[in-house]
């Protein structure tokens, strides 16, 4: 077990290496420049912006521009936004926090609420409230966020009263209850469903037959034997959807003014701050990748068969 | 988790849970409905957005940091509603022939550090946004002044660190030399690039740009990066504009339509700018709270004449392009009132603003083809527009297009940049297919403004590469005048020529379509369109 995480987490860094690489070929590649849109319609010096170019050292070649980014990442350094001069560092200091609250928030409730949703209407396959619950997650699904997002506010905060329409500079855990549940609806159907077909199936399996006729007690068969076994596709949906949760939240967090890590990540491409996006990408693919060994970890807790060496 | 006893225990427990954060945020709405959270009282809240750069007067150009900047510094003069000149700082600003200008500054004026503003202040501030090593955005603003060219020279580093133009007489007084007589340079003082820097800038410009001393109606408090920027209004202050609040809170949301909810839950005082989601219905909400009003700016969509289809055109066929324009049902329909037909190349709100008398911007499709066909019509009978995605122009760039094509059977077709970014290269490296959107916006306001830099041969923001000597000699005659007037009056006549030359194709005036709080009264603005923030009084 030791073994097989050390090798994981060394494979993390090409990875690491390559998903950076990409992100900033990516950025360059994109047309428009930075410097020289500062100056808008107004006029523009060349000259002065040549100037700036070469004190960001925007001015060298991509090799050298991706060498000088790893090495300042290497001493802890992502680099500083061309108009602000803001280290990025700070930028992802303030989006990341809130961030993380926000999509902890949106996974304990896909988690917690699709998994029992799913259980309930498992247990009793093509009863009236499988049906109920095959319904309104198909609803959830075909809905866009932006009219859940959207619908929440005007009745919880405008004919209810219950929230604020916004979340403010602090973010508070009672402010980003809501945005929280528009977020994570979405997976929260697709959790409910994957909880609900493996379990269903599972019922009718071998290991179920023998272990009622063991003549164990029916909680240790369902808590037990059915919910260990049902919940591996569940785990692996659960483990990409945190990254999707952290870094796709763009709609969600436009229109409940979440400063998070999508909106930050949004702005920093429209302005083409090239560091702020690769320094933010880059976490991101971190988080991914955590995400995804923690669930093959969990692959062994839930089905023994499965060993790592 | 055991069994399906336990989870319906856990479905229970989130049941529970969420009543109760429900119940919580309930009582937490009913007392923040009346205060906002976080605003100290006697405030004001804005929606203002991000400045892109540290706060410094002459590295600033977008409309966000210098909200916050004409808060925090004065400058010698500022304009009334009308456009008039309003002295702050300055005693007077006179001049005999337009090219020397004298200064006269109030005294006793200090900086928020207690320094005192001086002339000095002026003069070596002035020279150190000059200076190319400093690369300061609006640099370009002080070219006028003799010596500009060796403290920022076209190529390599600075030749002299002081503009010989500048001279100080004594404390409260200096002048200013230009290389050439500029009769509306008093108007241009207006711009708050001019304004005046503590000693302590000099120290660390990176940390002053962060938190910033000026001289003007408010004191800079906190920069709280993304979210927030606080300033309390200035006591000591001595100027016209002195703040009627007690401060300003300039809050950063990811969108205007959150920002709008704000406006309408309580939590924000001013909102700039309605987007298209509430537009439609933003009167019905606000009632007498909404702000509706035109200020000057111009939007048009400017021929490139190195275009295959602008080469050498008879300028005829643009008029007759203009005409085909409908522009009354665009701005209505399309725009939804956000703004108001054009009727020149200047804006109403800036000194010399004229009637000219000519139906070229009227809409008639029967004439608009008749022009385009009887003077030789459009090379390839098709053009491009070209626009920045990322702006909203699509809609309306559509309906020009829709509106030309049906008019006078010229194909057109939008040309989409995905931002403004790329948008701005293909202007810069001369690769427009035959139009882009143009739009500009007041410096200072006077109709040169909206003439000289943009049509003049060689003017930096002359993108679509207009040249025509007549234009030229026109411009040279006004800036050549030796009164103010004589020198709008001399650009009145060029306006007239270019609309024979037509160099671009003027759609619409800019609107602001915002609206205020019930907390807040006395809510204006500028001929920038922005807020006058120092005249908002709480109730």
């Amino acid at each position: 077990m030791g073994r097989y995480v050390a090798r994981r987490l060394l494979q993390m860094i090409p990875v690491f290496i390559g998903a950076t690489l990409l992100v900033f070929c990516m950025m360059y590649a994109l047309p428009g420049d930075p410097v020289r849109a500062l100056a808008g319609e107004q006029a523009v010096d060349p000259a002065q912006i040549a100037a700036m170019k070469k004190d960001l050292g925007l001015d060298l070649p991509l090799w050298h521009q991706y060498w000088n980014y790893l090495t300042g990442l290497l001493h802890g350094d992502f680099g500083t936004q061309i108009a602000s001069g803001q280290p990025v560092a700070d930028i992802i200091a303030d989006a990341f926090p809130i961030t993380a609250r926000l999509t902890f928030f949106a996974f304990a409730f896909t988690t917690v609420v699709g998994i029992s949703m799913g259980i309930f209407a498992g247990m009793k396959a093509d009863s009236a409230r499988d049906r109920v619950l095959l319904m309104v997650t198909l609803l959830l699904i075909s809905v866009p966020s932006f009219v859940l997002g959207f619908l929440g506010q005007y009745f919880f905060a405008f004919q209810l009263g219950w929230v604020q329409p916004n979340v403010s500079g602090e973010a508070n855990w009672n402010e980003l209850f809501l945005p929280a549940v528009v977020l994570g609806s979405l997976s929260l159907a697709y959790v409910a469903r994957l909880t609900r077909t493996s379990i269903a199936e599972n019922l009718r399996a071998d290991y179920m037959r023998t272990a009622t006729a063991k003549g164990l007690p029916r909680r240790r068969i369902i808590g037990v034997h059915l919910l260990r076994n049902s919940m591996i596709p569940v785990v692996t949906y659960l483990g990409t959807d945190i990254g999707a949760l952290m870094g796709g939240a763009v709609v969600t967090e436009g229109i409940f003014n979440v400063k998070g890590v999508g909106w930050s990540v949004f702005g920093a491409l429209k302005q083409r701050e090239g560091a702020t996006v690769v320094g933010i990408v880059t976490l991101i693919v971190v988080v991914y990748l955590v995400a995804s060994l923690l669930v093959d970890l969990l692959y062994a807790v839930l089905d023994p068969r499965i060993r790592y060496a | 988790m055991r069994g399906g006893k336990s989870a319906k225990w856990v479905v229970g427990a989130i049941v529970v849970a969420l009543s109760a954060t429900a119940c919580g945020g309930g009582s937490d709405s009913d007392d923040s409905a009346s205060k906002e959270k976080g605003k100290p009282a006697g405030y004001i809240s804005m929606d203002n957005g991000e400045p892109q750069k540290p706060l410094i007067p002459a590295d600033t150009n977008e409309s966000v940091g210098a909200n916050v900047i004409r808060s925090l510094f004065t400058q010698l003069l500022t304009f009334d509603k009308d456009g008039g000149i309003v002295y702050t700082n300055a005693e007077s600003v006179t001049t005999k022939d337009s090219k020397t200008w004298t200064v006269k500054l109030k005294p006793g004026w200090k900086f928020h550090d207690g320094t005192p503003v001086t002339a000095e202040t002026y003069v070596k501030a002035w020279n150190w946004y000059s200076n190319v090593d400093n690369k300061m955005q609006n640099s370009f603003w002080f070219s006028d002044i003799d010596g500009y060219s060796e403290v920022h020279p076209d190529k390599g580093a600075a030749k002299a660190e002081t503009m010989k133009g500048l001279k100080v007489v004594d404390d409260n007084t200096f002048t200013i030399d230009l290389t050439a007589p500029v009769p509306y340079f008093e108007y241009k003082l207006g711009y708050y690039t001019f304004a005046p820097l503590p000693e302590v800038f000099y120290k660390d410009p990176k940390a002053f740009g962060q938190a910033p001393v000026g001289n003007g109606p408010y004191i800079f408090q906190k920069w709280d990066h993304k979210k927030l920027i606080q300033v309390k209004a200035n006591p000591d202050y001595t100027g016209p504009d002195k703040a009627k609040n007690k401060g300003i809170l300039f809050k950063n949301y990811a969108t205007v339509e959150a920002a709008y909810q704000d406006l309408l839950s309580g939590n924000l005082d001013l909102v700039k700018q309605v987007g298209p989601k509430d537009l439609p219905k933003y009167k019905q909400d606000l009632g007498d709270r909404v702000i509706d009003e035109p200020w000057a700016g111009i939007q048009s969509i400017v021929p490139v004449f190195y275009s295959k289809t602008f080469k050498g055109i008879n300028p005829k066929v643009i008029q007759g392009l203009s005409m085909g324009i409908d522009r009354k049902t665009i701005t209505e329909k399309v725009l939804n009132g956000t703004r108001n037909p054009a009727t020149s190349f200047t804006p109403p709100g800036v000194a010399g603003h004229q009637n000219l008398n000519t139906d070229v911007f009227t809409f008639d499709p029967a004439k608009a083809k008749k022009l385009v066909a009887d003077n030789g019509g459009v090379p390839g009978n098709k053009i491009w527009i070209q626009y920045n995605a990322d702006g909203g122009h699509k809609e309306w760039v559509t309906a020009v297009c829709e509106s030309i094509r049906n008019a006078t059977g010229v194909d057109c077709v939008p040309d989409a940049k995905p931002d403004f970014q790329t948008d701005l290269e293909a202007r810069d490296a001369k690769q427009v297919k035959s139009m882009y959107r143009g739009g500009w916006v007041a410096d200072y306001p006077v109709n040169v403004n909206f003439m000289k830099e943009l049509f003049a041969t060689g003017a930096e923001a002359n993108t679509g590469f207009f040249s025509d000597k007549e234009v030229d000699a026109d411009f040279k005659k006004g800036d050549n005048a030796t009164s103010l007037d004589d020198s709008i009056k001399a650009y009145q006549e060029a306006e007239k020529v270019l609309l024979e030359k037509m160099p671009s194709i003027p759609l619409w005036e800019y609107k602001t379509n915002g609206g205020y709080s019930k907390a807040v009264d006395n809510v204006a603005i500028d001929f920038h369109g922005d807020y006058v923030l120092t005249d908002v009084t709480v109730k």
